[in-house]
């Protein structure tokens, strides 16, 4: 199979790498729907969607075979999101008179694009014929320039709509999105600077190395999954949160927020293109999983287990080493480790949208310029300080002159904070508490 | 790429430059003369660029000075950028600051340093 | 084919570049031209993408990637923030009267591209592009690139890391109602 592909033209091999790309990630949209809805209704204490779909056969009619009379098949609400579509698509396609046609027709189609655009040069697994799109030496800066390409489809939607809401609710939504996409691309710089390369399937291939560079059990046998490094925490949980905000999903999603204003930048857009826009926002939660898979939590590998070591040091049982070395991280099923990683991620976004209330706007701001990105700014400097150590001398006294590092950044970031709120009452944390009465 | 002459870069790079002249002499409302402003810059960026990779240089010059002078270009077209949006910034600044004060839109009117 | 426009052979890159060149230098004038600001500041969109498109061709990635974050993902976004805040696309739209001075103003242009055109134009499209060991040709990736902005280029990077930091306490400045 990879000769076969690997012989044919390039124009083909390209389509045949994006078409193994852009398959995928569509069919997973409607899997994270339906399970968006079963998941959150379980966290709210009541059944999803469970009826579309659900087949039951009639146990009189003479015109069903006798096997199927009265028999019953559940579906379990899978059918839900086929059953949406169907739903979005013969509504009634209003289009305002006076918006500015051009523009209003495009913005549906600019909001697609890079949520499906970002994850190419994001490997699958590790065959470098068919994954990634394109394996450029650029991978990340691509992430972050589409990404920033994002936020076109929202203003220009915001805008075309010839409605003072959708203004209000489409500018509002990309001061967020580009709010955050700093602090975004710090801690992926922090990663970048760490692995040495912007190649995402380096990343993956550097995060199959001992844990920590330290060559000695018991740190030989995990593997340097980003996540495990104290950076590289520090940077998973910043990425996370401006993953959400980039993606306008609750608790982000003020642009949106009904109650404020109307429906944001979409309220004037309905039937195929609100679908595009409802399609583009689940894209972009599978495909900024699939980066953040990639990035920080191992890539195609499933377990942070490094069995080739196992492999080469337990020559008896070598066979079953090499076994679950392959299984782990180089046979077919590494795409499936990266979708499985994948639903980690998209539930942990519907967990943090049935857990946390929505951000109000000025806290949504204070969060991405006062919080998170002097973090992020912090991150990097810890993470040139782990870098020095870790080569000077070894590892752990990286990791105390890391810690070390962290709590002197802290201190500086509370003392300036003080210093520029001392004479003023800190508006922005007046909390609502919430008194049980009986 | 092979087979494109240099002219091609720099003739593209110049009617850039002359339209966004053009821009800024003709048009009324100051974004848009700074949008022309901005087009002039990149212009020039694609000049530089142009320029260091077709390296019109004698043959007897080294590798060394070729590898230099190839990303003289690269850093001219990096320093650009840095200030075209620093530029940006202060200059989208100042104008929303005028707009406030007074609503009009047209650059002829703008014309006393005070007010 | 063996056709030569001007002495240049046709080649397919030739003939990309042709497009893309167009198009580019099309949404160049389409800034100029369109009397709605919001279709201007699209049309430079377009135009900066093409731009990262070229000089993806010219082998500077980083820079192309770059143009992409910096001009088409943060300073357009900003423009056009501006434009939509201050309303200035649609109703509001500056009706300008036909001007001779900007025809006057045209023909200066034309003939400014037509002086410098015809002196530099002519020698510079026999010029061949260099040919590119493999070690030369990473120039534009980000290796090469951040080993000299850090090394040979370290001073003025410092400065205009402070310039950009200078930048954006007069924008705050700028912005704040009451300082």
């Amino acid at each position: 199979m990879a000769d076969f592909v690997q012989h044919l033209h390039p124009a083909w091999q390209a389509l045949i790498r994006v078409i193994c790309f852009v398959l995928p990630s569509f069919l997973l949209v409607p899997m994270v729907i339906w399970w968006e809805r079963r998941l959150l209704a379980w966290m709210q204490d009541r059944i999803g969607p469970n009826r579309v779909g659900n087949i039951t056969f009639s146990r009189s009619s003479h015109l069903i075979p006798s096997i199927l009379k009265g028999k019953k098949f559940r579906l379990f609400g899978l059918m839900q999101p086929m059953a949406d579509f169907a739903k979005l698509i013969f509504k009634e396609d209003i289009t305002p008179t006076a918006v500015d046609r051009l523009i209003y027709f495009i913005a549906p189609a600019l909001a697609l694009f890079p949520a499906l655009a970002i994850g190419a040069t994001v490997p699958w697994g590790p065959f470098p014929w068919i994954t990634p799109v394109a394996d450029v030496n650029i991978g990340i800066l691509y992430i972050m320039a589409v990404s920033s390409f994002g936020v076109y489809g929202i203003v220009l939607a915001g805008y075309a709509s010839d409605n003072k809401f959708s203004l209000m609710g489409g500018l509002r939504s990309s001061a967020q999105l580009i709010s955050y996409e700093l602090a975004m691309g710090m801690s992926l710089a922090c990663i970048v600077m760490s692995t040495g390369s912007l190649k995402p399937s380096a990343m993956v291939t550097a995060q199959s190395a001992p844990l920590w560079g330290l060559d000695y059990p018991p740190f030989n046998l995990i593997q340097n999954w980003n996540v495990l490094t104290p950076y590289g925490l520090v940077a998973a949980i910043i990425f996370g949160i401006c993953m959400i905000a980039e993606n306008n999903r609750p608790p982000f999603d003020l642009p949106e927020a009904e109650n404020e204003l109307v429906a944001g930048y979409h309220t004037e857009y309905s039937s195929v293109k609100f679908a595009t826009f409802f399609m583009a926002e689940y894209l972009g939660m599978v495909v900024y999983g699939i980066i953040l898979s990639t990035v920080f939590l191992g890539g195609w590998h499933l377990l942070p287990i490094r069995f080739d070591w196992m492999a080469t040091n337990y020559k008896n049982a070598g066979d079953i080493w090499n076994l679950l070395d392959t299984l782990n991280g180089s046979s077919l099923l590494a795409p499936v480790w990266v979708i499985l990683k994948t639903c980690c991620v998209a539930s942990t976004y519907i967990w943090i949208r049935g857990t946390l209330p929505r951000l109000r706007y000025d806290q949504l701001m204070s969060l991405g310029w006062k919080s998170l990105l002097p973090f992020a700014t912090a991150n990097l400097v810890v993470v040139a300080i782990w870098i020095v150590a870790s080569k000077v001398a070894s590892p752990l006294i990286g990791w105390v002159a890391v810690l070390i590092s962290a709590f002197i950044l802290f201190g500086l970031y509370k003392a300036i904070n003080r210093l520029n709120t001392k004479n003023r009452p800190n508006l922005a944390s007046r909390t609502i508490t919430m008194v049980d009465t009986p | 790429m092979n087979g494109v002459p240099l002219g091609a870069y720099v003739g593209l790079g110049l009617f850039m430059f002359t339209t966004g002249v053009i821009g800024v002499i003709v048009r009324k409302s100051p974004i848009v003369i700074f949008m022309c402003i901005e087009l002039m810059l990149n212009s020039v960026n694609l000049t530089f660029l142009a320029f260091a990779r077709y390296q019109m240089h004698a043959p007897s010059s080294s590798s060394e000075q070729v590898q230099r002078s190839m990303m003289a270009g690269q850093m001219m077209v990096i320093f650009v950028m840095a200030v075209a949006a620093a530029e940006v910034a202060v200059g989208l600044g100042i104008i929303m600051a005028i707009f406030r004060l007074r609503d009009n839109v047209d650059i002829d009117e703008m014309n006393l340093l005070r007010g | 084919m063996n056709q030569t426009i001007g002495g240049v052979p046709i080649t397919p890159e030739l003939m990309l570049f042709g497009v893309i060149g167009g198009a580019a230098a099309l949404c160049a004038v389409g800034v100029v031209a369109f009397n709605n600001a919001v279709r201007s500041a699209l049309c430079l969109v377009v135009n900066f993408f093409l731009l990262a498109v070229l000089y993806f061709t010219l082998n500077a990635e980083m820079l192309g990637i770059t143009q992409v974050v910096v001009y088409t993902g943060a300073i357009m976004v900003l423009f056009l923030f501006v434009v939509m805040l201050l309303n200035l696309g649609g109703s509001k739209m500056l009706h300008e009267k036909p001007d001779p001075k900007k025809f006057v103003g045209i023909l200066l242009g034309c003939a400014l591209f037509v002086i410098l055109g015809a002196q530099i134009l002519p020698q510079l499209m026999q010029v061949k592009p260099m040919e590119l060991t493999p070690e030369l040709a990473k120039y534009g990736g980000p290796q090469a690139v951040g080993r000299t902005l850090f090394t040979e280029y370290a001073y003025p990077f410092e400065a205009v890391s402070v310039l950009l930091l200078i930048g954006i306490v007069g924008s705050i400045l700028l912005a704040k109602r009451r300082i």
